[in-house]
């Protein structure tokens, strides 16, 4: 009976690699989160096809003006657009916050992985990562910049190295749990291969803890970027970011708090989705806890 | 001669008085909700009575309510009554109800590591209980701590005071776990399941201890299993669950001599005889495993010097021949488990040689082993952890062929032929682990070992975690395994029932060495060494045989 109905051999195992479930249903709280950043990322995408001005155009004679039909946030100290700033700003910070996110998810992963099955790698992999974490971010994102000059990729490489280490260590405890697990061992007993275990085995027993920490480190390098353009260590300062546009606003904060009340408030915004859709997929993607729904 | 308890309590005064109890989940309206359906029992001064019934019957849910431990917002008493000393308890508030709780009724649980809390020392354990309840001074109270740690037999009782759970065995916790709830001598002792953890020597010593101290305080007794043979020795009066219901009740011996309920029937015949079966013809004398000298030692670590290690296997040697089953049998730490993980290259055994199939397999490198693991599959204790639980089963079922190059669709209609063989419905390969009962899932995990058309089983502790019917229905699956294809089985179990029904030969195992090899017959019925002796009188109704209601005749 089930010769029609079986997936051929591939689809089936991409399917099982997924195992999404069934039916995807949100409750009210995570869809008004996948709308707010739906929304934000479109606006951001989109913004040069929409924004009314040039985000870097100056004007000296029109500088931090209140909101008008003509400059909807209003304008900087430079006379800059704020809103077409906030709008544009929204791609160089989301780059950077998911860039940093898959990379430190990808790389630690792959390392806790080896560093969880086998011993012997484990000692020497974990010292690394010990003495990785005792860089500062900071410190190794100014020196990234000046030996390769502020961009986009020095600000993603300087905030992934010392993100890895705590994915690592994240990784290699879920697999030292599970490699203790029957199944596992069953599994070395069907001749599999170590690298089809930690894969197809171990390797989705990490997935719920790394979506979480994976909408934690996009949350906080889009913080962190913020920061490293205030100390100049960022982006260059006439590119618009989330992170300059307050820095810079700060100066002006009992002028116009709107340079950083709005861009804040997106800012929030964005965060809070992220962080609250990364809980509901991890809920989503456990099997055992769609027995208890139904 | 089997000994039953027929002294009649029932005109004492009935220290416990449970009057049509029915238990439903919250919120849940109708018959699908109930847990309990119109339960009535009594216990008496100085009486046992066992609730007796399988996973899910509803028999910890009763203790539970007894108790006023119900897990709120989960389930709630729907209806009826439950009365200590004539005192309704359903209307006692919260706090009156601790109050209750150990000084008059207390509760000894199945496992006592997790009972126990594991950074407190267990003398202050007990202090702490006595602190709860009684104005004492810190001295009177130490004191007192000592005088009921002596009373359940724990050897120097003032270095245990001082010790943590951790460093304790198991029967020793299970003592601290009974001084805490007699330390206050309580009319009501509710046990549940207080010896399924323990070995059968510490079990049988448990169950003796909870019988004096019974006798002397004059203690009434509930006590909660799922072993007939541990009702037969301890009860006075049995209640059988099922579902939520009690089936049928008696005092003892009738419950065995002749029981009128069809449930109750089926549950005793499906208790294990341990009458060893005769060993099969031998067809053939083809060894399939044959073990020699084989030793496993644990370094016992150290930086700088290497201390002492542990031998959790010495000198085993073996055969099993094709078609025949071989049983290790032993109390935890016997080292049994080290062998089956040894012949399955789990862990790696440190000298001696294992053959399988002809291949010599104790000193080859994991990358030259793996195209030798189809020849040796294993099934593990607990079906809950021994599938992965985000595969589907049919996944999990052609893992093992598909590593030893069958094509997916060939694997799979094999998959298809074993759901037949373990009879579980077809669409169970598309499900997970999860939708299936544990004996479901143990079929599931035999067939995933059956697939690769294995010529050794090691079924390390297969049936134990399994109630006594699905133990049978597991046990004749592995038969009819056996006896289509062919192939041997080591079968690894501390339960001598077990192992008599199963077993054509049987090794008896203590601190990592053989000490008794021979056919079933011979070792189970004439046991030469001392400790086989043991551990068969140590068996729990042993003079019974529960599935003819009669007593055993041994030859």
């Amino acid at each position: 009976m089930a010769h029609t109905t079986q997936p051929s051999a591939a689809m089936q195992s991409v399917l099982g690699m997924l195992s999404l479930p069934r039916q995807w249903r949100l409750g009210a709280g995570p869809l008004i989160a996948a709308v707010v950043l739906f929304l934000i990322v479109l606006s951001a995408l989109l913004a040069p096809l929409y924004v009314p001005y040039d985000p870097m155009q100056m004007g000296s004679l029109n500088r931090l003006q209140p909101a008008s039909a003509e400059h909807l946030l209003g304008t900087d100290q430079y006379g800059r657009d704020l809103f077409s700033r906030v709008m544009t700003g929204g791609r160089v910070s989301l780059m950077i916050g998911v860039g940093a996110a898959l990379f430190s998810v990808v790389v630690g992963m792959i390392i806790g992985l080896v560093s969880g099955f086998f011993r012997t790698a484990d000692a020497v992999i974990m010292r690394i990562m010990d003495s990785l974490m005792a860089i500062p971010a900071i410190l190794l994102a100014i020196a990234l910049v000046a030996l390769s000059g502020p961009s986009v990729w020095s600000v993603i490489v300087a905030i992934t190295i010392p993100e890895v280490p705590r994915v690592v260590r994240l990784v290699r405890s879920v697999v030292l749990g599970a490699r203790e697990e029957p199944y596992v061992e069953a599994a070395i007993a069907l001749g599999s291969s170590m690298p089809k275990i930690l894969w197809q085995h171990l390797m989705p027993n990490t997935v719920p803890a790394m979506i979480v920490q994976g909408t934690y480190i996009c949350a906080s390098a889009i913080l962190t970027e913020a920061i490293l353009s205030f100390l100049g260590a960022g982006v260059s300062t006439d590119i618009p970011t989330w992170g300059n546009i307050m820095a810079e606003g700060r100066t002006y904060f009992q002028v116009k708090p709107g340079l950083i009340f709005w861009t804040g408030a997106i800012l929030s915004l964005c965060i809070l989705s992220i962080n609250l859709l990364g809980d509901t997929a991890r809920d989503m993607l456990d099997p055992r806890l769609k027995k208890r729904e139904a | 001669m089997m000994r039953f308890k027929n002294n009649d309590k029932s005109s004492a005064k009935a220290v416990l008085d449970v009057r049509h109890l029915s238990v439903r989940l919250s919120g849940e309206e109708g018959p699908d909700g109930l847990v309990l359906d119109d339960i009535s029992l009594q216990v008496h001064e100085g009486e046992t009575v066992s609730l007796v019934g399988e996973s899910g019957s509803g028999k910890s849910v009763t203790s539970l309510a007894v108790m006023g431990l119900l897990p709120k917002g989960a389930l709630e008493v729907s209806g009826g009554e439950i009365e200590m000393d004539g005192e309704s308890l359903l209307t006692l508030t919260p706090s009156q109800m601790r109050r209750l709780r150990g000084q008059r009724m207390a509760m000894i649980f199945q496992e006592p590591m997790t009972a126990l809390n594991p950074v407190m020392r267990v003398g202050d354990q007990i202090a702490e209980v006595l602190q709860t309840h009684r104005e004492l001074s810190r001295r009177d109270c130490r004191d007192r701590v000592l005088d009921v740690m002596q009373q359940v037999y724990l050897p120097d009782v003032a270095r245990i005071y001082g010790s943590y759970p951790h460093q304790l065995s198991g029967g020793q916790r299970q003592r601290i776990m009974i001084a805490m709830a007699l330390a206050l001598e309580p009319k009501l002792l509710i046990a549940d399941e207080p010896t399924t953890a323990l070995d059968v020597t510490t079990q049988a010593q448990i169950l003796s201890l909870i019988a004096e101290l019974q006798e002397r305080h004059g203690t009434a007794v509930l006590f909660i299993t799922h072993d007939m043979g541990v009702v037969a020795e301890v009860s006075h009066a049995v209640h059988v669950m099922k579902h939520g219901k009690i089936v049928e009740q008696a005092p003892v011996e009738t419950l065995f001599r002749h029981p009128s309920d069809e449930y109750t029937k089926r549950l005793l015949r499906s208790v294990p005889s341990l009458v060893p079966r005769d060993a099969r013809s031998q067809e053939s004398t083809e060894p399939v495993l044959e073990v020699s000298d084989m030793q496993k030692v644990y370094s016992g670590g150290g930086m700088f010097f290497r201390k002492p290690g542990t031998h959790a296997a010495r000198d085993i040697s073996f055969t099993v021949k094709r078609g025949q089953t071989l049983g290790i049998v032993g109390e935890s730490g016997s080292g049994k488990t080290t062998v089956a993980r040894s012949i399955m290259r789990l862990v790696d055994p440190t000298s001696g040689t294992i053959r399988v199939a002809g291949k010599e397999i104790a000193t080859l490198s994991r990358r030259a082993l793996r195209p030798h693991r189809k020849h040796f599959q294993v099934v593990f204790q607990d079906p809950f952890r021994s599938l992965n639980p985000r595969w589907t089963v049919g996944r999990s079922l052609i893992e093992g062929p598909v590593n030893f190059g069958t094509p997916h669709q060939e694997a799979y209609e094999r998959a298809l032929e074993m759901m037949e063989l373990v009879d579980l419905p077809l669409d169970a390969l598309k499900r997970y682990p999860h939708q299936f009962s544990g004996g479901q899932r143990q079929r599931i995990a035999i067939a995933r070992a059956v697939m690769m058309r294995p010529d050794l089983l090691v079924a390390d502790e297969a049936v134990s975690a399994l109630d006594v019917s699905v133990q049978a229905q597991v046990l004749d699956l592995l038969d009819e395994v056996q006896e289509r294809l062919g192939i041997a089985i080591l079968f690894i179990t501390h339960d001598l029932r077990v192992a008599a029904q199963i077993c054509d030969e049987v090794i008896v195992m203590q601190h990592g060495a053989i000490v008794e090899y021979g056919s079933a017959r011979e070792v189970l019925s004439r046991p030469r060494h001392d400790y086989t002796r043991l551990l068969i009188d140590a068996a729990p109704g042993r003079e019974w045989d529960f599935a003819n209601c009669c007593e055993l005749l041994t030859a």
